[in-house]
């Protein structure tokens, strides 16, 4: 399947889930993840089917005002 | 840095959030700083009640994301305000301030919802929609938000504890535009109000903790002075001085010149040659 990670095409496999698309990431921790605007703990990753096109947002700390 | 209300040690003039103390009531942000060392300086000089912090993919400016600024965090020691910054709707703030919670390990939220590209000025809408759902969720809210007095009221009805007016649009330094909406903000509200950007000088600062504001959250006017260290002190003193000042109380202006020195024994006293 294809899906966005962080607005990049990123090819996996059929059945993959969020687990998937966070190690295909590897970002550092701390960070959290959105999909489809909807978050995700980080207790469901594995649990957390991802499907064709949906949009995975994988973000961590950056300054702020 | 903070303790809870119910400490002994709690100073009686304390910034009370959520029921939770703070001991200054200076609230700094982390942007724009010339680098991380001067950013670290900064915050420790200005000791804030609160730093505040955001959350983008991975992949911004080095210094200013990952685990560098995370460690920085960690070694402040200094509890931490996430906010919703660049969110455009309800749903996108809402959805951030999950994420930010899980992050930061933290309820408390700086609710951010935009509506204006131009001034940044929020969706007044969206922004209580958001901060209804946020407040059921268990968070902390600290909503930014215009100095709207029906805006302000509809926050507190649905359950914020405190609310934080703009000033003047984010990193304009222009300080209050409108001195009377804000005075009488805090004169028909009774929950805790921090004015939150626009500010651009002590002064500014001072100034509207002499209204009766509860602090202050600014960062751009500190992380862009030529002495953002020296600024961010002078902040400091000046929040300090202003809510000094009215616990104080002030005295009321005269219409006319009174003299301060007593007149009765005065030498020569109209006995001009």
């Amino acid at each position: 399947m294809n899906v966005l990670i962080n607005q990049t095409p990123v090819e996996l496999p059929e059945g993959a889930s969020v687990a998937d698309a966070v190690a295909h990431l590897a970002p550092q921790p701390p960070f959290a993840v959105a999909v489809n605007l909807q978050f995700i703990p980080n207790s469901r990753y594995a649990a957390q089917p991802l499907a064709d096109g949906d949009q995975v947002e994988i973000i961590a700390p950056v300054t702020g005002g | 840095m903070t303790k809870q209300d119910t400490s002994p040690a709690a100073s009686a003039d304390a910034l009370v959030l959520y029921g939770q103390s703070f001991d200054s009531r200076l609230l700094l942000g982390t942007a724009r700083y010339p680098s991380p060392a001067v950013l670290e300086a900064a915050v420790r000089r200005a000791r804030p009640a609160m730093v505040t912090a955001s959350l983008r993919r991975q992949g911004a400016q080095p210094g200013e994301a990952g685990q560098g600024f995370w460690e920085l965090l960690k070694r402040l020691g200094v509890p931490v305000l996430p906010n919703t910054a660049g969110c455009y709707s309800a749903d996108e703030a809402i959805t951030t301030a999950q994420m930010a919670r899980e992050v930061f390990g933290t309820p408390w939220i700086k609710l951010e919802v935009i509506g204006d590209d131009y001034t940044l000025q929020p969706d007044t809408l969206n922004l209580v929609q958001a901060a209804e759902q946020l407040i059921r969720d268990g968070f902390h809210v600290l909503p930014y938000c215009t100095e709207d007095l029906v805006l302000c009221q509809r926050l507190v009805d649905v359950g914020c504890q405190a609310v934080m007016p703009w000033a003047a649009p984010i990193g304009t330094g222009r300080g209050p535009v409108n001195p009377y909406g804000l005075q009488l903000l805090r004169e028909r509200l009774d929950v805790p109000l921090l004015v939150d950007a626009g500010l651009g000088l002590p002064s500014h600062a001072c100034q509207v903790m002499e209204w009766g504001f509860d602090g202050v959250l600014l960062n751009t006017a500190v992380a862009l002075a030529s002495d953002p260290v020296a600024m961010a002190g002078a902040f400091a003193d000046a929040v300090s001085a202003g809510r000094t000042a009215r616990m104080a109380g002030a005295m009321q202006p005269q219409a006319a010149a009174q003299p301060s020195t007593p007149v009765l024994g005065t030498p020569f006293w109209h006995h001009a040659t």
